[in-house]
């Protein structure tokens, strides 16, 4: 492993400058990446390929895994659990659209309206990350409890007879339901909605709300015409940020929700640190980060926004 | 260590920079003298702020020797070079108060006992009751200042100057202007300053390097860069000149040209290039040495004049002077700068006039150049 | 008769927004209710009576904080390891061009764009065919893995919107490379390494899906919960959970209280 980083040569120059920058002083940035790199393709890139030689084998764990190129396991996996798929897909997508609308206003609530109280608004936005989400996942369970006090009200506004007709709910509970799920998935996920929404806002400059009106724009026609087009890259990485995780999450199913409520994470989870059938799970989380990486992709290009991060 | 090579000159010798294929600076050999105040004056892109970091030790040139002294600098590190620099907006140490600015240069060289020499210095630059406040809490010139005694503290051989000025409002320039000038004058060190600030480069320096396009134009005292432009830029960027295309006639000494049937003369030593007859002349005069008279008192003015007529289309009234611009068959918009001693009320736009001047104030340059050439980069840079 | 109705819209977004916050802020108010209950079965979701049994023997659960000190351990490594390598790589980004540089940002960007289960099942994949034993190294391992591409976002911000000027002041007036990095780079750039390692913490603290792949038989905290939601549910997590939530903000408002005093000092 000596200086393997080391960038060829480059091309010979046809007039002769006098003077180089050492060869020493190219090689730093290489020497400054090196280990973060080396992490990473050791320990994302390569499990990444041996996931892939996973996803082919066949064999049991008794008799051992061989690569077969068993393609077919992917198709089989597919079809088994399409629903899975699409559930994981739709709670994710709700959830992310909820964090959306839930979070917007106290964004903009802490951008613009909240004056001296702004920085106590924030700390109590990331104040929750302080407590192990686990915990938080399973305060629900007391909050969305049967004939607790919430379901209560939400029973007696009628809310649960639009939601059970939407099949978000059964019966007089909410607990192990879809709704549970997506509240909680919407909850864990909402900082991450609001702190990039925070920061494109805040960095609005305020006249141009003023030059707006000058320009006979009512408050509504401003927000539509330039606040909400500005804050656009919030919007993008919030919904990533969300959306992302939500869609590989399994803990609110599992915590919050029942055997009918089942992502597919649950089943990447309970096929390889239950059943056991490595090739299948391998397969499964494949076919999950294709078709992430497919809508995130399509959305980037759809929003426009080319520099994340 | 600084006083050593004291007695040095700045001497580059063919150096260049190149970026790729961008050649920021083309080969130049420039003297700076020990002592002296140089400005470096330029629009932006014209490479002088390359050719400052170069001496600074901050670019390493492509080709090319920088010398200080007897001393060749030109691989040494920034920190191993006995010259300090004024930067682009300062660039003081935000996490660090104004005395501990200061004190960097010292400290990083060793010096255990800084106090005495850093509270001389804020005191020098009037900073007192400010030496621990943070950069962020000072005034623009009171930030200048401080940039200015940090670096100033370590009695560099060459105090180099990256457009110090440009971030404080024109009343603070002309002040700061005087005010760098009287700390030249008083630690006799060799300023190089860099500017795109035609005004502020010919008030400080005692020479003036004109850049362009990564090539010296022209160099030397302000006066005689104002007075005898070489060039078309020179003679656009530096204030503004009158440029009239004319036809020699005869030269010699005393050099004639004829431009839309009007008769011009000036004096052969006054050309930038050798005319000959029969060869084309850009004539240039400055507007100030223009004066002006109503067309019906042309016999008033004095043989042997230079003489155009003309008729106002614009003026204005900017107290101390009148600015007129007038149409003539010799050049479509003839400044004219006339002092308010008497003013003419018949001097009015529409009025038919007669512009002329001393035929010794007029200046000859080469018919090929561009003879725009330097004219929209002043108001880019205004 | 329109001024209600005028007040109303003039403060949806408020009300809207408090909503929002209530809704974000009713979990941490249920998880310290809790702490104080005295559940009768195995499991705490029910309120029964007050009691403050679990605050006076925090530790009574086995292994609950042995888990703890385990957690805090895995984060404190594990912070350290992605600030040091993050940082490094942030450095190389912003201040350097070099070939490959585009391969590398999306090296970075990759695992903040990939659900967590993948990232899980395929270094699981990893451990599995390497034959490595599962436990507090490979825990480690994955927590620097997933810490590390958030460091580079934030120090990254950080030295990107700083003047490279600075450096070339403090080269200028006599300070070598490493003076240079350790009077001005390394001061300035803080409160972005800062912010890095701090996100890296609460990360690596909180990591339930890749730590539940790779832990093996090692216990986190979260590990532990995520047992005893299936076990039943000690009081004392909700005051684990009171005690980490009181403890941050306090922190965090003591932080503030400094850095306001030492403001209105300086005027």
């Amino acid at each position: 492993m000596t200086a393997t980083a080391a960038p060829p040569a480059p091309a010979p120059e046809a007039e002769p400058p006098v003077h180089k920058p050492s060869v020493r002083k190219r090689l730093v940035p290489y020497w400054l990446l090196l280990p973060g790199i080396l992490w990473l393709l050791v320990f994302f890139v390569l499990p990444m390929a041996y996931q892939a030689s996973t996803s082919v084998q066949t064999g049991s764990l008794e008799e051992g895994f061989q690569v077969t190129w068993h393609f077919q396991t992917y198709w089989d996996a597919f079809t088994e659990y399409y629903p899975q798929f699409l559930r994981s897909l739709l709670y994710a997508g709700t959830a992310t659209v909820l964090c959306l609308l839930l979070g917007y206003p106290l964004a903009y609530l802490i951008a613009f309206r909240a004056g001296r109280w702004r920085n106590l608004l924030l700390i109590l936005v990331i104040a929750p990350f302080f407590t192990s989400f686990l915990i938080r996942t399973l305060a629900w369970k007391t909050i969305l409890a049967d004939s607790g006090p919430v379901v209560e009200a939400l029973n007696t506004l009628h809310v649960l007879d639009v939601t059970s007709w939407l099949g978000m709910t059964e019966g007089e509970r909410v607990l192990a339901t879809p709704l549970a799920v997506v509240c909680g998935l919407t909850y864990n996920f909402l900082p991450f909605m609001i702190l990039p929404l925070y920061t494109s806002l805040e960095r609005i400059d305020t006249r141009l709300h003023e030059a707006a009106g000058d320009l006979y724009a009512t408050p509504a026609t401003t927000f539509r015409k330039v606040t909400f087009p500005l804050s656009m890259p919030g919007v993008v990485s919030g919904t990533l940020l969300t959306f992302i995780p939500a869609s590989g999450d399994y803990v609110n199913a599992e915590l919050l929700g029942s055997t009918d409520t089942r992502m597919i994470g649950n089943v990447i989870q309970s096929q390889y640190l239950r059943i056991l059938d490595y090739p299948t799970a391998a397969a499964l989380s494949f076919i999950l980060m294709a078709i992430v990486l497919i809508m995130v992709t399509i959305y980037i290009r759809r929003a426009g926004t080319e520099d994340l991060v | 260590m600084t006083d050593k090579t004291a007695g040095g000159d700045v001497r580059l010798t063919g150096i260049s920079k190149h970026y790729g294929s961008f050649t920021a600076v083309h080969p130049l050999d420039l003297t700076i003298p020990q002592g002296s105040f140089f400005a470096l004056l330029g629009a932006s892109g014209c490479g002088k702020t390359t050719t400052l970091r170069m001496i600074a030790g901050l670019e390493e040139p492509s080709t090319g020797t920088v010398r200080l002294g007897e001393q060749e600098v030109t691989h040494l590190p920034p920190y191993k070079r006995p010259v300090n620099t004024v930067f682009q907006s300062y660039a003081l140490f935000p996490h660090m108060d104004i005395f501990e600015n200061i004190a960097f240069g010292l400290r990083r060289r060793g010096i255990k006992s800084v106090k005495k020499q850093v509270d001389e210095m804020i005191e020098l630059v009037q900073l007192g009751e400010h030496a621990r406040k943070k950069p962020h809490q000072l005034s623009g010139g009171q930030q200048q200042r401080v940039a200015v005694a940090r670096a100033l503290i370590n009695h560099p051989q060459v105090l180099l100057l990256d457009e110090p000025l440009g971030a404080l409002d024109l009343k603070l320039r002309r002040q700061m202007q005087l005010e760098l000038k009287r700390i030249q004058t008083e630690v006799g060190i060799t300023f190089v300053h860099v500017t795109h600030d035609q005004e502020e480069a010919m008030t400080m320096a005692d020479t003036v390097a004109v850049m362009n396009g990564g090539r010296v134009e022209q160099l030397g005292a302000p006066a005689d860069l104002y007075e005898n432009p070489r060039t078309t830029f020179v003679a656009n960027f530096l204030g503004t000149s009158n440029l009239i295309e004319a036809a020699v006639e005869s030269a010699g000494d005393q050099v004639v040209v004829s431009a839309a049937g009007t008769t011009l003369r000036l004096p052969g030593a006054r050309c930038s290039t050798t005319p000959r007859t029969g060869g084309k002349l850009l004539v240039g005069v400055r507007p100030e040495k223009l004066s002006l008279v109503p067309a019906d008192e042309e016999h008033t003015i004095a043989a042997g004049r230079n003489k155009v007529t003309g008729r106002i289309t614009a003026s204005s009234f900017i107290g101390v002077s009148t600015q007129f611009v007038v149409d003539s068959p010799v050049c479509a918009e003839l400044e004219v700068y006339v002092q308010n001693i008497e003013r003419d009320a018949r001097l009015t736009p529409g009025t038919e006039v007669v512009l002329h001047w001393n035929p010794e104030h007029t200046f000859g340059l080469d018919a090929a150049q561009d003879i725009d050439a330097g004219t929209e980069t002043v108001e880019e840079g205004a | 008769m329109s001024a209600p109705l005028g007040w109303l819209r003039r403060h949806l977004v408020v009300i809207a927004g408090l909503a929002t916050l209530a809704y974000l802020t009713l979990p941490n108010v249920v998880v310290t209710v809790f702490s104080f209950n005295n559940p009768t079965g195995r499991f705490n979701y029910a309120w029964q009576e007050f009691s403050l049994e679990a605050w006076k023997d925090p530790c009574g659960v086995a292994d609950m904080c042995g888990s703890l000190s385990l957690s805090l351990q895995i984060a404190l490594w594990s912070t350290i390891g992605a600030t040091v390598l993050g940082t490094m790589i942030a450095f190389a980004l912003v201040r350097y061009r070099f070939r490959a540089r585009g391969a590398v940002n999306s090296l970075i960007f990759l695992p903040m764009a990939m659900p967590e289960i993948v990232m899980a099942a395929s270094l699981l994949a990893l451990f599995l065919n390497m034959g490595i034993e599962l436990g507090f190294w490979t825990i480690l391992i994955a927590h620097v893995m997933f810490c590390l591409s958030f460091v580079v976002a934030a120090v990254k911000a950080r030295v990107l919107s700083m003047d490279p000027r600075l450096e070339e002041a403090a080269r200028d007036l006599y300070a070598g490379p490493v003076q240079t990095f350790l009077r001005v780079t390394l001061p300035i750039a803080a409160p972005g390494i800062a912010a890095g390692a701090l996100l890296s913490f609460a990360l690596s603290f909180d990591d339930f899906i890749i730590t539940n792949f790779n832990s093996g038989n090692t216990v986190t905290f979260p590990m532990f919960v995520w047992g005893s939601a299936q076990r039943g549910t000690p009081v004392q997590i909700n005051v684990i959970g009171t005690a980490m939530f009181v403890i941050a903000v306090l922190v965090v408002l003591a932080g503030q209280v400094v850095s306001s005093r030492r403001q209105k000092q300086k005027h």
